[in-house]
């Protein structure tokens, strides 16, 4: 018997499920941009260096141009698409708006989908290079502007918006602490497993 | 959706106020579809096949096995390809031959486009295309650039080569102090992150093509005279574009797209892979500089020499302008600048923000740095003690000229006057630390555009012009200037942009764009606003003005029309490890009236931080065996992220143009001017070495050591 080149697959994507054949060679990223017509998620590189294509899977994020996408069955995907709650930004979409954490707006979702898998894996405790202290005992370092550079650099956005989305992530990260605070977490995003301690044996850049 | 975050009720005065993209909602919901995201019927994917060989001739193309392959329509190539028409002027000259693809069998470097494989999936294109074979009959190449190179000549670019005033060699003997120093700065990619990308179609008789670019009056009026068409039947639609920088006008993918799409008769995608953008999208020449200067113990200038060679291919003509933008900045008894160019087997390069002004300044201003050092005078005060009252070769007045200013600003703001002059001294742990300063400068133009503007009946207005928005916030300025212009607020304005149907328009470059589209829209609403104070009714289909600024803009005096800034950065080096790392940075800079605060300061920003990438990451290296490039990707050609950028801040005076409309000048790309050269005079703050060769690189810098001494003297031109 010929081996098969495509299968049949059901993609899980912003709580949608998707029935579609693929090609085995067809990535996530093409397969959303391709095949669902989800062309927020971007191809900047299509070779895992720039992140315009970055997504949530499992709540992680995760380079979709890196992924095949009969790898992606069963796994709960996020796309840009996926993260307003209808109308409503998502915080940190809404302080990317106001504070014009962009120019062109290719490399956005991914910024934006980093920023969402930043946000929490810094309130689950995970260090980073940036981090003074990375003892478990330390606790969470502050998520300073030094901290999210280092956390957002796996995002490249040659326009040089740097500045801007820095602020909109910290002004979104604050939102974010200030609903913990009153035990009601931003909306959308489920982090299984992020805790301090699995921060060792998984890297904080999804796929790379 | 436009929210204003000064005032929501203000029927006057949008431009100057700080405005959210109108196109921001769809920017952050991932709603903004791109060139390569409009969905067609039956589309076909292309993926273009590119030579493996720096110079020689294509022998066969072996087709029929991939033509066999699943899902594959077609190869074409040089022999089976429609013939395309190059013997033309376009928007910005002649074509580069590089985009006609597919007319011969030479190739003239490496990277040059030989087939594109057409087939019903991407993956199916994909496969297809690698499987290819292609058999060349190689010939030597030559890419080895050098200054001092026997074949370079001058050539005009879009300024002219040489400007000569003076007698240079008695100046220099007549100077108190010399300096005389060679730079190199290395070849740069744009880069943008939005491969380029075209879907081309026949609809009725009439080509559409679905394309990123910066133009789309550009790419239309070069797809018609290339495929002898009408421009009538032909239409262009770029609605949000990621990115160009320079890099999208007229490129392969588009032309490969038609042929396939005229051949297939459907709809037909192209998109470039990021690889392919290293020899295909063009990019900035590296550069070897030489400047001499003399002056006198006060630091006045008695001579000053500015002689710059780039590259070109050896099919197309283009030169990098770095010794022009001497001839804004400074004034000499003795001014002597060239611009040069050597043809070798090395794909085109083209224009990237600052063309010329960005290479040139590092070279000037870092020189002016090492001049100001040699007189024992403050470089800002050395700066400000050669002001020149008209245009130093043009004898032309200035339309305004306030570099003092921002130099005034940004030193208070900064707190230069702090700073200790001497080099080496402060330290940090492992880290010296320096600041640096440099001046900036970039010409103010504008272009005949028209636009079409609509009062709707229902009382809001549309505005249809055939602008680019790349990233630049032009969208928005444009709705602010219509909003201001008729005196509505700017909710009650639409701007549609990026289709060639709307009529002829300026690109989106040479810092140009948002002023001419707006000198456009307000003579547009000029006339409508008067139609409207008629008290004409307005119909269902509303009323509809259409203006051409070609008149008013040929009438503009001639001028000396600049932008100008001041950058400062303050840098660490690691002296264990040679690492630079910029601290801050700070630009003002004059550069006429702000439409757009918000949008206006991210931009600047952006420049500096091109800059900050110019100065120490962005270097694109070739193989002197293949021809190639080694590590043609964000790997190997590495742009500033995230963690290499600080706190950069930007600002500006109050510079408005006289002689525009709205005031504007253009902000597109002073900001990258002078700010490698703020950042490499501030690595010689802090080491006490002059960094003359971009970028600065850790080994560099470990090589270089620290004390009082400078690379460059020893090996100018040479990689090291």
């Amino acid at each position: 018997m010929a081996l098969s080149t495509s299968s049949a697959i059901t993609l899980n994507i912003n709580g949608e499920k998707h029935a579609l054949p693929v090609d085995h060679r067809t990535t996530l990223l093409d397969a959303l941009r391709e095949r669902l017509d989800l062309t927020g998620t971007k191809k900047g590189c299509d070779q895992g260096q720039c992140g315009a294509c970055t997504v949530l899977i499992d709540g992680r994020r995760a380079v979709s141009c890196l992924q095949l996408a009969v790898a992606a069955e069963g796994r709960e995907i996020t796309t840009i698409e996926g993260v307003a709650d209808g109308e409503t930004l998502h915080p940190v979409q809404q302080a990317f708006l106001d504070l014009d954490g962009y120019q062109c707006g290719y490399c956005t979702p991914g910024q934006i989908c980093s920023a969402l898998a930043v946000i929490e894996e810094h309130a689950a405790g995970w260090p980073s290079a940036a981090s003074a202290d990375v003892r478990p005992e330390a606790g969470v370092p502050p998520l300073t502007p030094e901290e999210i550079r280092e956390r957002m650099s796996g995002n490249l956005c040659r326009c040089g918006a740097y500045v801007s989305i820095v602020e909109a992530v910290a002004r979104a990260a604050a939102v974010h602490e200030a609903g913990s605070a009153q035990g009601i977490g931003t909306q959308g995003i489920e982090t299984p497993g992020l805790e301090a301690g699995a921060a060792g044996s998984v890297g904080t850049e999804g796929a790379a | 959706m436009t929210t204003t975050t000064t005032e929501t009720t203000a029927v006057r005065g949008a431009v100057g106020t700080a405005h959210t993209r109108v196109e921001g909602l769809a920017k952050v919901t991932g709603a903004a579809r791109y060139a390569g995201e409009i969905p067609f019927a039956e589309l076909a994917h292309g993926w273009l096949v590119v030579s493996t060989i720096a110079r020689g001739r294509i022998r066969s193309v072996e087709a029929e096995p991939v033509l066999a392959m699943p899902g594959v329509l077609a190869v074409l190539h040089h022999g089976n390809a429609p013939r395309v028409d190059t013997d033309y002027v376009g928007m910005l000259g002649a074509p580069d031959p590089t985009c006609a693809v597919f007319q011969h069998d030479r190739v003239p470097s490496m990277g040059w486009p030989v087939a594109l494989v057409v087939a019903e999936t991407s993956e199916e294109a994909r496969a297809a295309a690698e499987a290819l074979v292609v058999h060349y009959d190689q010939e030597p190449h030559d890419i080895d650039f050098a200054g001092g190179h026997p074949d370079a000549y001058p050539l005009d670019g879009h300024l002219p080569a040489v400007a000569e005033k003076g007698d240079l060699e008695a100046e220099l003997t007549a100077s108190a102090v010399v300096l005389d120093a060679e730079y190199t700065t290395p070849e740069e990619h744009h880069n943008p992150m939005e491969p380029h990308a075209a879907t081309a179609r026949w609809d009725g008789g009439r080509l559409e093509v679905v394309d990123s670019n910066q133009g789309a009056t550009w790419v239309v009026g070069e797809l018609a005279k290339l495929f002898s068409l009408d421009p009538s039947a032909v239409r262009v639609r770029s609605e949000h574009v990621g990115g160009g920088f320079g890099s999208k006008g007229l490129r392969a993918h588009q032309v490969a797209a038609v042929m396939a799409a005229t051949v297939l008769q459907r709809p037909v995608r192209v998109v470039l892979t990021r690889r392919q953008m290293f020899s295909l999208a063009g990019y900035r020449s590296p550069t070897s500089q030489r400047v001499r200067l003399g002056a006198d113990p006060d630091g006045r200038l008695r001579a000053l020499e500015h002689r710059a060679l780039s590259l070109t291919s050896t099919v197309h003509e283009f030169i990098e302008p770095s010794a022009a933008v001497a001839r804004v900045m400074y004034d000499a008894d003795a001014h002597h600048t060239a611009n040069t160019v050597v043809r070798l087997d090395v794909p085109t390069p083209t224009f990237m923000r600052a063309p010329g002004e960005a290479p040139g300044s590092f070279a000037l201003e870092a020189a002016l740095d090492e001049l100001a050092e040699k007189c024992g005078i403050d470089p800002i005060e050395l700066r400000l003690r050669n002001e020149p009252e008209k245009g130093p070769v043009s004898g032309l007045p200035f339309s305004t000229r306030n570099l003092r200013a921002c130099f005034e600003e940004g030193a208070r703001r900064f707190g230069w006057a702090d700073r200790d002059p001497r080099p080496g001294l402060r330290r940090e742990g492992r880290w010296l630390l320096g600041t640096g300063t440099a001046a900036a400068s970039f010409g103010a133009g504008a272009a005949p555009s028209t636009a079409v503007l609509t009062a709707e009946a229902d009382g809001t207005f549309t505005v249809r012009i055939a602008a680019a928005d790349i990233g630049t916030g032009a969208r928005t300025a444009l709705t602010l200037v219509a909003a201001d212009a008729l005196e509505v607020a700017p909710d009650r304005v639409r701007v549609r942009i990026g289709d060639s149907d709307f009529g002829p328009a300026m690109i989106a470059g040479g810092s140009m764009g948002t002023r001419s589209w707006s000198w456009a829209v307000m003579a547009a609403a000029k006339e409508l606003r008067e139609r409207l104070a008629l008290g004409a009714d307005v119909p269902p289909e509303g009323i509809t003005v259409r203006s051409d600024t070609t008149e008013a803009i040929g009438a503009l005096a001639q001028k000396e029309r600049h932008s100008f800034g001041a950058q400062f950065a303050e840098v660490a080096v690691d002296v264990t490890t040679g690492e630079v790392r910029v601290r801050r940075m700070l630009g003002v800079f004059a550069a006429g009236r702000i439409v757009n605060p918000l949008t206006a300061r991210n931009q600047f920003v952006g420049g500096m931080i091109w800059g900050i990438s110019m100065a120490l990451h962005e270097e694109a290296v070739r193989d002197r065996a293949s021809g190639g490039h080694v590590g043609a990707d964000l790997a190997g050609y590495h742009v500033a992220t995230h963690a290499d950028v600080p706190l950069v801040e930007a600002d500006w005076v109050d510079d408005p143009d006289p002689d525009d409309p709205v005031g504007i000048k253009g902000i597109g790309e002073i900001g990258i001017v002078g700010a490698a050269a703020a950042v490499a005079n501030a690595v010689w703050h802090a080491t006490g070495v002059r960094h003359r060769h971009l970028p600065i690189r850790p080994d560099r810098v470990l090589r270089a050591g620290t004390g009082r001494g400078s690379v460059g003297e020893r090996d100018a031109g040479h990689r090291r």
